[in-house]
Order: C-alpha cells, then sequence, then structure tokens
C-alpha cells in the first residue's frame, strides 16, 4: 500500500483508498447509444451543459433597466391590453404572464423588443420577466412560427399513436409554413386522443390519414377539421342527458 | 349502476354557458339561500358535507375554510383550474359546459371566508373554456353576483380569469400562488399553509374547481343529505376522467364507492377487442398503478389508499397488453423530468437521473442492479421536497418496477442481445 493511498485528516481518519484493478475496462457502447446521450444533454461553447451561459456578455453596456416610456416606443393596443390588466390585482407584477402572453401575440414570440415593451409598460426590468417567460412552456423566448400546434405527446394520447401523429404532422410541414409543431405535455384532452391544439383549437382524435388535409388547413388558416373540434364534442356519460 | 348526476345533469343543454339558461334551471338560488345564512352557517354545512377536495389531495373543503383567520382583513379565494395532471379533464367539461356552477360555488366559498377577491387560475392550454369562462364572468358581474354588495347583502367579492402558460407545477397550490403573483411558479415551504400566508402573503382559500362547484348542491341539498351520498369518508359523487386504451373515454359522474371495473369496462368500454388490461392508474398518472387483480375494488380515497395507491385527481389511465412498461415509465419520466421547477434537488437531480437510468434500460447498456438503483433513487426523493412532484414520478414509477419487475429485466436483456458489444481489443 502506497503512502499515496492513505488520507489523514479530521474527516477521514487514515483509510485506505482502493484503487480499482487495471483488467476492468468497461465495454464500449454503440456508436448509436453514444450519440442518442449526446443529444439528449447537448453541449455548447464553452464546454456547459446550460444553454444561454456561452451567449457573450457584452461588457461594454450597462445592465438593463427598467426602460425609459419616452424612448421606448408600445404599440398602442398593447398598452391599452395590458394597462387594463394592472387594475384586477392588489400587486400589478401578478399581470405579468398575461402581459407576456398579450406581447407575444403581437410580436410572435417574447422578443427582445417584445420584453421590453412589457417591462416598459409594467415598469419591470426585462431580466425580471425574461427569467418569468422563460419558465413557461407556452412563453417562446426564441423565434418560432406563429401559428401554434401543440401536439399532446404524454401518457394517454401516446397509448394512442401520438408519437406518430407528431411525426406526421412535422413531416408534412415545409420549411417555409410559419407554423411552430411540437410536442406538448397532457392538454387535457385525453378523451379525444390523439389531439392536437391548433392556437387554442382543441381537435381530435386525429387519424394519420387525415394528417395532410389538417396541416392543408393550418396554412391556409381555415378551420382545423370542424367535424372534430372538441367543443362541439357531446358528453360521453349515458346518463349525463336525460 | 346508476349514480345520481348532481354536476353533470343534463349537461349538454344548448346554451347552459350563459346566464339565461342557467337561471332558467334555479342559478343563482343557492348564492341567495347562502347570502340568507351567516357565513359559519355556511362554513358548517361544507363540514357536515365531508366534502373532500376533488382536485387530488383530498382534504375536507369545510375544514380548510375553517382554518383562515376570522376577522375584517385581505382574504383571497382562489380556484385552481390548472388542471395538468396527465389522464385527468374533468375539470374542463364542467367549465366550458357550466361556468356559472363554478362562479356561484365561488362567491359561495368566498362569501363563508370572508374573501374579498377571488381569482380563477385557469391553464393557458384552455384558451377556449377560459373563453368561455370569462364571458360567463362578465355576464355574472353585469347582473350583480360579482361585485360589491352582492345581492342586497354585505358581501363584497370581485373575481377575474387568469390564464396560466403552461406549467404542470402550477397546480400545485403554493405554485400556483407564485405564478398568480407573477413569479415562476415555484412551490413554497408548507407550513405555513395558503390559509394563513397565501397570495400576497395573505390568508387564501385555495381549492379545484370540481370543490368549489359542488358547493351550490350542498348548499342546495344540505351538507347532511350530500353526505349520504358515496362511500364512508368519501361521501359524494364525482367527476371521473377514463382514458388511454379503451373503448369509450370521457368524463363520467360516479357515485364514490362505485366498482372500479364498472367504471373502466362498464361506462369507458373497457379495453379494445382482444386485448386485456395489463395495469391501469387509478388517480392520474403521478398514482402508484394497480393490476387486474384490483378492479374489483370500490373507487373511493380510503380504498385506494389502503390499496397503495391514491384517488387523486379521479383520472382512470388504463393500459392494455400491447404496451411495454418500460415505455410507459420512460414516458412518465421525461414528463416530471420536464416540469420540474427546479427549486429542490432530489426533485431536479432525481427526475434527471430516473430518466437517464430509464433510457439506459431501453437502449440495453443497463442491468438489473440498474432497476435496485432506479428504486433507490425514488426512495430518496419522496418526502424530501418541498412540494410533491418527486414523489408524483416516484410513486408510480416505484411500483411499475416492483410490479412488472420481470418484464423490465427481460426488456434489459432482449435490449443488450440485439445491440451486443462490438469485440474490441482494448489498449
Amino acid at each position: 500500500m502506497s503512502d499515496a493511498t492513505t488520507r489523514d485528516n479530521i474527516f477521514n481518519p487514515v483509510v485506505p483508498i482502493a484503487t480499482p484493478p487495471a483488467e476492468i475496462v468497461p465495454a464500449a457502447p454503440t456508436q448509436q447509444r453514444i450519440a442518442a446521450f449526446k443529444d439528449e444533454a447537448p453541449r455548447y461553447a464553452d464546454g456547459s451543459r446550460v444553454p444561454g451561459w456561452d451567449d457573450p456578455v457584452d461588457l461594454t453596456k450597462d445592465p438593463a433597466t427598467i426602460p425609459d416610456p419616452a424612448t421606448t416606443p408600445v404599440p398602442e393596443a398593447l398598452r391599452a391590453e395590458i394597462e387594463g390588466l394592472l387594475p384586477r390585482y392588489p400587486d400589478p407584477k401578478s399581470a405579468s404572464i398575461p402581459a407576456l402572453a398579450a406581447a407575444q401575440r403581437v410580436h410572435g414570440w417574447c422578443s427582445p423588443t417584445a420584453i421590453e415593451q412589457v417591462a416598459c409598460v409594467m415598469q419591470l426590468t426585462p431580466a425580471y420577466l425574461i427569467a418569468v417567460a422563460s419558465f413557461y412552456d407556452m412563453l417562446d423566448t426564441k423565434p418560432v412560427g406563429r401559428c401554434r400546434v401543440y401536439v399532446c405527446t404524454n401518457i394517454s394520447c401516446s397509448l394512442n399513436g401520438a408519437d406518430a401523429l407528431l411525426d406526421a404532422i412535422q413531416g408534412e410541414l415545409n420549411e417555409g409554413d410559419d407554423v411552430h409543431a411540437r410536442g406538448f405535455e397532457c392538454l387535457g384532452a385525453c378523451d379525444i386522443a390523439p389531439m392536437a391544439s391548433i392556437d387554442g383549437t382543441y381537435v381530435g382524435p386525429i387519424s394519420l390519414d387525415e394528417v395532410p388535409t389538417l396541416v392543408d388547413q393550418i396554412r391556409k388558416g381555415e378551420e382545423p377539421l370542424p367535424e372534430k373540434q372538441l367543443l362541439k364534442r357531446p358528453s360521453v356519460d349515458p346518463e349525463a342527458n336525460g | 349502476m346508476s349514480s345520481p348526476h348532481l354536476i353533470f345533469k343534463d349537461i349538454d343543454e344548448p346554451g347552459l354557458n350563459t346566464l339565461d339558461v342557467y337561471l332558467k334551471r334555479g342559478g343563482y338560488e343557492n348564492l341567495k339561500k347562502a347570502l340568507q345564512m351567516p357565513p359559519e352557517g355556511v362554513t358548517e354545512e361544507l363540514l357536515q358535507s365531508n366534502l373532500r377536495g376533488r382536485g387530488g389531495a383530498g382534504f375536507a373543503m369545510g375544514k380548510k375554510i375553517s382554518f383562515l383567520p376570522q376577522g375584517q382583513m385581505d382574504k383571497y379565494v382562489v380556484c385552481n383550474a390548472d388542471e395538468s395532471e396527465p389522464g385527468t379533464f374533468k375539470d374542463r367539461e364542467l367549465m366550458q359546459k357550466i361556468p356559472h356552477l363554478l362562479i356561484e360555488g365561488l362567491l359561495i366559498a368566498g362569501y363563508a371566508a370572508g374573501a374579498t377577491k377571488s381569482f380563477i387560475f385557469i391553464r393557458g392550454e384552455y384558451a377556449e373554456q377560459a373563453e368561455i369562462l370569462e364571458k360567463a364572468v362578465e355576464e355574472a358581474r353585469a347582473a350583480g353576483y360579482i361585485g360589491a354588495n352582492i345581492l342586497g347583502s354585505v358581501h363584497t367579492q370581485d373575481l377575474w380569469v387568469h390564464r396560466g402558460a403552461g406549467a404542470y407545477i402550477c397546480g400545485e397550490e403554493t405554485g400556483l400562488l407564485d405564478s398568480l403573483e407573477g413569479r415562476r411558479g415555484n412551490p413554497r415551504l408548507k407550513p405555513p399553509f395558503p390559509a394563513n400566508q397565501g397570495l400576497y402573503q395573505g390568508p387564501t382559500l385555495i381549492n379545484n374547481v370540481e370543490t368549489l362547484a359542488t358547493a351550490p348542491l350542498i348548499i342546495e341539498m344540505g351538507g347532511a343529505e350530500y353526505a349520504k351520498l358515496g362511500a364512508e369518508n368519501s361521501t359524494g359523487t364525482k367527476l371521473v376522467s377514463v382514458s388511454g386504451n379503451v373503448t369509450n373515454p370521457g368524463n363520467f359522474e360516479i357515485e364514490l364507492g362505485m366498482k372500479s371495473r364498472d367504471i373502466i369496462e362498464g361506462l369507458a368500454g373497457g379495453v379494445p377487442e382482444g386485448r386485456k388490461i395489463k395495469f391501469w392508474f387509478p388517480g392520474g398518472s403521478s398514482s402508484p398503478v394497480l393490476t387486474p387483480e384490483e378492479l374489483d375494488l370500490p373507487y373511493d380515497f380510503d380504498t385506494m389508499a389502503k390499496a397503495g395507491s391514491m384517488l387523486g385527481s379521479g383520472a382512470i389511465i388504463v393500459v392494455d397488453d400491447s404496451n411495454s412498461v418500460v415505455d410507459v415509465a420512460l414516458k412518465l419520466a421525461k414528463f416530471y423530468k420536464h416540469e420540474s421547477c427546479g427549486k429542490c434537488s432530489p426533485c431536479r437531480e432525481g427526475t434527471n437521473w430516473t430518466v437517464k437510468m430509464l433510457q439506459r434500460i431501453d437502449t440495453g447498456v443497463a442491468t438489473p442492479m440498474d432497476l435496485d438503483i432506479l428504486e433507490s433513487v425514488q426512495q430518496q426523493i419522496m418526502g424530501n421536497c418541498l412540494c410533491v412532484l418527486g414523489d408524483a414520478m416516484a410513486m408510480p414509477l416505484s411500483s411499475m418496477v416492483n410490479k412488472f419487475r420481470e418484464e423490465f429485466e427481460e426488456h434489459i436483456e432482449l435490449a443488450r442481445e440485439a445491440d451486443p458489444y462490438p469485440e474490441e481489443a482494448v489498449a
């Protein structure tokens, strides 16, 4: 036992530390599995696994303060909408999430401009609003297509083929479509599984052969699969309607 | 097998979401009745009914109201309409078809609690239901049911609909309160409970949609009458959402204590032809799974708890034998990892590692020892965090690994054989 393998401190009295025997070599997993794990935990520029930490900080600028209303142009309709929300709450900060949602409707995503405008009307710092926006799935902090198609891929829908539905919808869309189709967590419509929410309209159950029609309707801004919309669905409880 | 239909009575009546039709069937009469009683009288009726919370925790509603401090101060009532538990969609139908029942319930609860401001926190994804609810609130406000001196009484209560933006953790009561305050939806340490320090640190009554919607019905029939329905310690009727591999998925109003088999195979039509039930979640994806042998258990709070699971939100998810338990486990773990708010280490790290371990099991780089490590991680998550999201993953996963261990081990073996290690000489 060499001296280098012992430890001598108050936390760990002198205890021999075993070194692993040299012969055990873990078998190399195949490239596919390596790739699968790499996809799940990508590394960014500085080697960190946290996105955004590699965005360079502009050290020539001061930290962003509350935007000055005199120098921050805000569309009148957006300002009116946000100011209409503020008196509802004892603490106006409560309006942050609805205000961000309103700005996202105007700008298409929670862009730096959108954040700045909300910050100006609510007199908060942009950093605070970005912290809030980055928490919620429905607020996009990266630019995405304007029409949002959420395909539920949670357990009940997944048992009814939701993963294939998402692949089909994403495969059917083209590069230029202003549509953001993504998997989403349980949308609370497990009775029409597999389903999708197209800008809030719940549609389902969607069969794979209906996907081209659906995507075409989405592109053209038409009503998606009208006969399959949730609002039109009666209760399935046999005793619900006397 | 018939159940009294209190909430879902003639639920598809055209225009039921409007004030006119709601008034025609006796709407807001129970609010009038409640306002003529002293607030303690309303609380007493709710206590006598033994109504247990319908959102998942099952805490007695009357008791919760009695926890709020008496006296003049800013008190709040919050309706938890952030229905995000996978498999649950009962509140969606309630809010969409009979929103005024919820509004009336909120006003009655607000009167009992002495609250002056109330909010309905509805999940952002329910955009259509939120729109219907907002219209109903405006109708009620215009008719004088919301605002100052309601119906000529001394009670003043304001009500606004607040839309969330997509986070499961905002269904947790303190996560909801943080989100309602305009912050990231991180849960808080309890105690102090929302009844003492809730919204804006003031006394807050926070209840599920269905719980509040039951309040007018209890005022109508009386608490003691309501307590006669259902099972012992699980009184009344419950809206149950059945989904997964069933032929007639949907919401059903059942009397608590009904046999689970009658719900799944009777009302929901059972699994498709040629398949068998493999396992089922009695209370949403956060509940430990039960086997087909336990289908004859009555569906109520205590029986489900004794069986090692929970009634939870009343969402039954049925999985048939065409599915692999490993796939279901991985799907579940990914959901909880995504939705973990990140505040507490056991949940933030535990959900992450559970997903990684399940991926290793799925792709064949695991050994049966990984199942033991997986189980030990779940044990270290449970009870060690501020909220129960970590437990909500740990409990079902633990039950799946315990009840279907052979299938996990078989999957590990098959996955390893399908992709054998390359024979490489190592330097």
